[in-house]
């Protein structure tokens, strides 16, 4: 679809400065997790190979190990060697034969004797599960809110939600999850506790064990759409163009539906496009609070057992999500917006 | 001569363990063991619910995974109590009884005890007929050999105990399998297997517990289906059970493995038909599922969490399905010899007296989710523990300022000194650092606190000499449990002189005392258990005399049983309940 105004080669251009842009940003990112994860210990003199040692490994043992899990090259080989994982998978050695990591190849857990990419690709869907049905929520929940907050400017109504925008904001996942359990889960028994369960296995069951997080995860974010969408509101409205519109005798519904609104989304797309990329990456109070098996839970466990392939593949899956929503906003603006002019 | 070891260990350990101590439970002389009703404790002084009822789910939950699930990396009690009991069979295994017999060791795979040359260099085993994997075909010598050589690749299948490989290897520097030579990957000289039923360990010096470190090793290992280090996705069974699906951080599942023949192993009841294990779940849920029936037990075997302890401690309903066992764990500081003042003995000694081990109870968690107050270094379950051995009077808890202050005045610090306590960054420890902290400064020891991160602390924060030095670790926070339950599984690692490591240390003080080392050497040749344990009682002696010790709490962990659970009972080799003997009452 060609954003208003902007001429086809306009638009290959712009898309594609973009996509340059996105993949200069991974390599960047790429290369500096890889360096906080691999230089520094080495920097701070510890050897990343005695975090996969059993607690009786010899020197000679560590050795070994580095040897085998590659650590005793430069990192700068180690990098080259991930990146070609990436493009290109690559082969690691599991004994008696080599175990084969399809790219892209974001490491192999010498944890859990996996390659990354399954394990992520693993905990996806119920970190998609969440962060979809809290997406829907907090998105309609917020802008109406704020509309109606902006409608009746100064009202009770106004006052009302905007304190609760407020409360939603302050409170910290870990205060409002938790109590939100203990209330509909342990006191009244409205939803039930449990281990997540699949969509394909239980519907119910699985819509019943996140709805808590949902709406929990909701609440914060959709504070933050209710501020922003009525103060964008209330700022468009003055706008001239606006005045005009009222001015030609459009009904007051026409020119909120099709001019105000307009303006406003522009905000909340690009807030809601990067909320999106950094809740797929990983939401991680959301999953530990609600025991939601998914990204953020992983990297938990992984920071907690020094899994660093894992930490690192998670940091880079979740920037990969916040760069690839950056650029799907980018696109979104221009065609939301026709001012947003392609150069 | 050739004796068998089975008249040797049949002697038993001569123990003096907590539960035995209670009275009313634990194993007979004659072998038969008590009934006891369900009440609080009660699986630590007998068995609960005994029955024989065969059937339905036995059903963990963790809060984790297991460290690994192939036999060669598994280096926690609960995880090697778990294949022990459902998936891996041994030459020899601990026996399944409570009490004291449960520390004793009885053939497994092997039709009996081996023989042992008179110069107890030579250990002989001939396998049973009928031990086969789980795919039918049966186990031999080979298979045996070729599990323990695994050990030996730690670049690959890193993680589990290597004392087989400080044993076996005289040398010869093995490789493992994976980089041996030898066409059939049976390389190691040391472990020979003149038939398929026969397989002969030769030792290069005597090791009086050589036989305790078979129990903690894969049993067999067949090498057509060796994955190497994926060999955890699916291990081969020897045992009552073979894996149904494992599904890393959510589930493992186990089903009845047709190729087990139950006249072959008197040691697994293999009540359940399926095992289930749900990995990875949040600590109060699993808690939560454990009071309300959904689950059996927790798979860790380390206690619920403080939530859960106050419900089940203040609710007799509740209560009456706990037990409290002591998990052979110990909580101590330990004082380096090197790093001044502690150079001078009596600056140690005023360490142990001005020490508040009622606030360091409190601490871990208090006398019911604790543990009881630990004056010496050899806990309950361990043969030479001494419950009167207590050199600084520190049983009654409180500290003892006057006495600190004249060590400290022999010590030429009347007025005190600074020093630093190490730590890691984990569960109770810091408090714990903290609690010794606020008791020294009554005394003007001002101790600053240096925690640091938990994944390097043992093996490279106080477990390097030089670093200790470099950063003046005075005091170091340490936990410590046996492998296997000796003295010299226990204490000798922590205190021989000749055990220093550059990296991954764990005589943390470097104490080497030529006394202590001596009597260790006696203590590791003495093939008598009941003299090795008198033996060890000395050692400990000698140790908390040089106060290079200071322990204050033998771990308890309050953990809570499904009332539908039978024959539980807590197994002295672990400190934890015997998975392979549960069963559950109602069939499903």
């Amino acid at each position: 679809m060609a954003p208003a105004g902007g001429r086809p080669m306009d638009v290959i251009n712009y898309i594609l400065r973009r996509v340059l842009t996105s993949v200069v940003l991974m390599i960047i990112i790429s290369m500096v997790t890889f360096g906080v994860f691999f230089m520094v210990p080495k920097l701070a003199g510890t050897n990343p190979a005695e975090l996969y040692v059993g607690k009786q490994a010899t020197p000679a043992d560590v050795a070994a190990t580095a040897r085998k899990l590659g650590l005793d090259q430069p990192v700068t080989v180690q990098y080259a060697r991930f990146v070609k994982g990436l493009v290109a998978g690559r082969d690691f050695d599991d004994g008696p034969n080599k175990t084969h990591c399809d790219a892209p190849c974001f490491g192999y857990s010498f944890r859990n004797d996996r390659p990354v990419w399954p394990l992520l690709l693993d905990r996806l869907p119920v970190t998609i599960s969440l962060a979809i049905g809290a997406a829907i929520i907090w998105l309609i929940g917020g802008v109406l809110a704020g509309v109606i907050s902006a409608l009746r400017r100064g009202g009770a109504l106004d006052r009302t939600v905007m304190v609760l925008a407020l409360a939603g904001v302050s409170l910290p996942i870990y205060f409002t999850g938790l109590l939100a359990q203990l209330v509909f889960v342990h006191t009244l028994h409205w939803l039930p506790g449990g281990e997540y369960v699949n969509f394909a296995d239980d519907p119910a069951g699985w819509a019943g064990k996140l709805f808590l997080g949902w709406v929990t995860l909701a609440l914060l974010y959709a504070a933050t759409y209710a501020r922003l969408t009525r103060a964008q509101m209330l700022e468009t409205v003055g706008e001239d163009y606006i005045r005009t519109a009222r001015a030609k005798g459009l009904r007051e519904r026409t020119v909120i539906a099709k001019h105000v609104m307009r303006s406003v989304l522009t905000p909340i797309v690009t807030i809601f496009g990067l909320d999106i990329g950094s809740l797929l990456g990983g939401a991680i109070l959301t999953e530990s609070v609600f025991g939601l098996p998914g990204i953020g839970r992983l990297s938990i466990d992984a920071v907690n057992t020094k899994d660093l392939p894992v930490v690192l593949g998670v940091t880079l899956f979740g920037a990969l999500f916040i760069v690839l929503a950056n650029f799907i906003v980018d696109l979104l603006y221009a065609v939301i917006d026709p001012r947003v002019r392609l150069g | 001569m050739k004796l068998r070891t089975g008249l040797v260990l049949g002697t038993t350990v001569a123990l003096t363990l907590g539960m035995t101590a209670c009275g009313d439970g634990g194993s007979g002389k004659d072998g038969t063991t008590s009934k006891v009703s369900a009440e609080f404790n009660a699986a630590t002084k007998g068995i609960v619910n005994s029955s024989d009822k065969k059937g339905g789910t036995l059903r963990f939950g963790y809060s984790s995974d297991p460290d690994s699930l192939d036999p060669t990396r598994i280096y926690y009690a609960s995880g090697q109590n778990f294949m022990r009991s459902f998936y891996n069979r041994t030459l020899l295994t601990p026996d399944s009884k409570p009490g004291d017999d449960g520390l004793k060791l009885v053939p497994d795979m092997a039709e009996a005890m081996p023989e042992i040359s008179a110069d107890k260099l030579t250990y002989t085993f001939k396998l049973k007929n009928g031990i086969k994997f789980e795919d039918g075909t049966p186990v031999t010598s080979k298979d045996v050999k070729y599990a323990i050589e695994r050990t030996f690749a730690q670049d690959v299948l890193s993680g589990g105990p290597t004392y087989l490989i400080d044993q076996l290897d005289q040398g010869q520097n093995y490789p493992g399998p994976y980089k041996d030579t030898d066409p059939d990957k049976l390389g190691l000289k040391s472990v020979q297997t003149p038939d398929d039923k026969t397989i002969v360990f030769k030792l290069a010096k005597p090791f009086a517990d050589f036989l305790y470190l078979l129990p903690m090793a894969p049993g067999a290992v067949p090498r057509a289906k060796d994955t190497g280090a994926k060999y955890t996705e699916h291990p081969i069974s020897t045992g009552p059970y073979m894996f149904e699906t494992v599904d890393p951080g959510k589930k493992i599942t186990m089903v009845r493995n047709p190729n087990w023949d139950r006249n072959t192993d008197p040691v697994r009841k293999a009540l359940p038909d399926r095992i289930e294990v749900t990995l990875q779940m949040q600590p109060d849920e699993l808690d939560k599922q454990l009071l309300d029936g959904s689950l059996d037990l927790d798979f860790a075997q380390t206690g619920v969490q403080p939530a859960a302890q106050a419900k089940v401690l203040l609710d007799k309903n509740l209560k009456k399905n706990a037990d409290e066992p002591v998990t052979g764990f110990i909580r101590y500081f330990t004082i380096s010899t090197k790093v001044a003042p502690f150079d001078n003995i009596h600056c140690r000694r005023a360490v142990q007296y001005a020490a508040d081990k009622v606030a360091l109870q409190t601490a871990r968690g208090g006398a019911d989710a604790g543990g009881d107050i630990g004056t010496n270094m050899l806990p309950p379950n361990i043969a030479g523990h001494d419950p009167n051995l207590d050199p600084f009077g520190s049983k009654q808890g409180k500290p003892q300022i006057d006495k600190a202050k004249q060590e400290l005045a022999e010590c030429g610090k009347p007025n005190g000194f600074e020093t630093k306590i190490a730590v890691r960054n984990k569960g109770k420890e810091p408090k714990t650092a903290e609690a010794l902290q606020q008791a020294l400064a009554q005394v003007g020891i001002k101790a600053t606190i240096d925690q640091s991160d938990a994944s390097l602390y043992f093996r490279s924060t106080i477990g390097s000499p030089d670093n200790v030095h470099k950063k003046g670790y005075g005091i170091m926070t340490a936990g410590w449990g046996a492998d296997f339950p000796t003295g010299t599984g226990f204490l000798q690692v922590l205190v021989d002189g000749r055990l220093i490591q550059q990296s991954g240390n764990n005589n943390y003080a470097e104490l080497n005392d030529p006394e202590i080392n001596g009597l260790i050497d006696q203590a590791t040749a003495e093939s008598d258990p009941a003299k090795a344990a008198e033996l060890w009682k000395q050692i400990n002696a000698k140790v908390m005399d040089t106060a290079t010790q200071l322990p204050f709490v033998y771990d308890k962990a309050l953990n809570y049983r499904n009332p539908r659970l039978t024959n539980v009972y807590v197994y002295s080799y672990f400190g934890e309940w015997d998975f392979g003997s549960l069963g559950v009452s109602d069939g499903k």
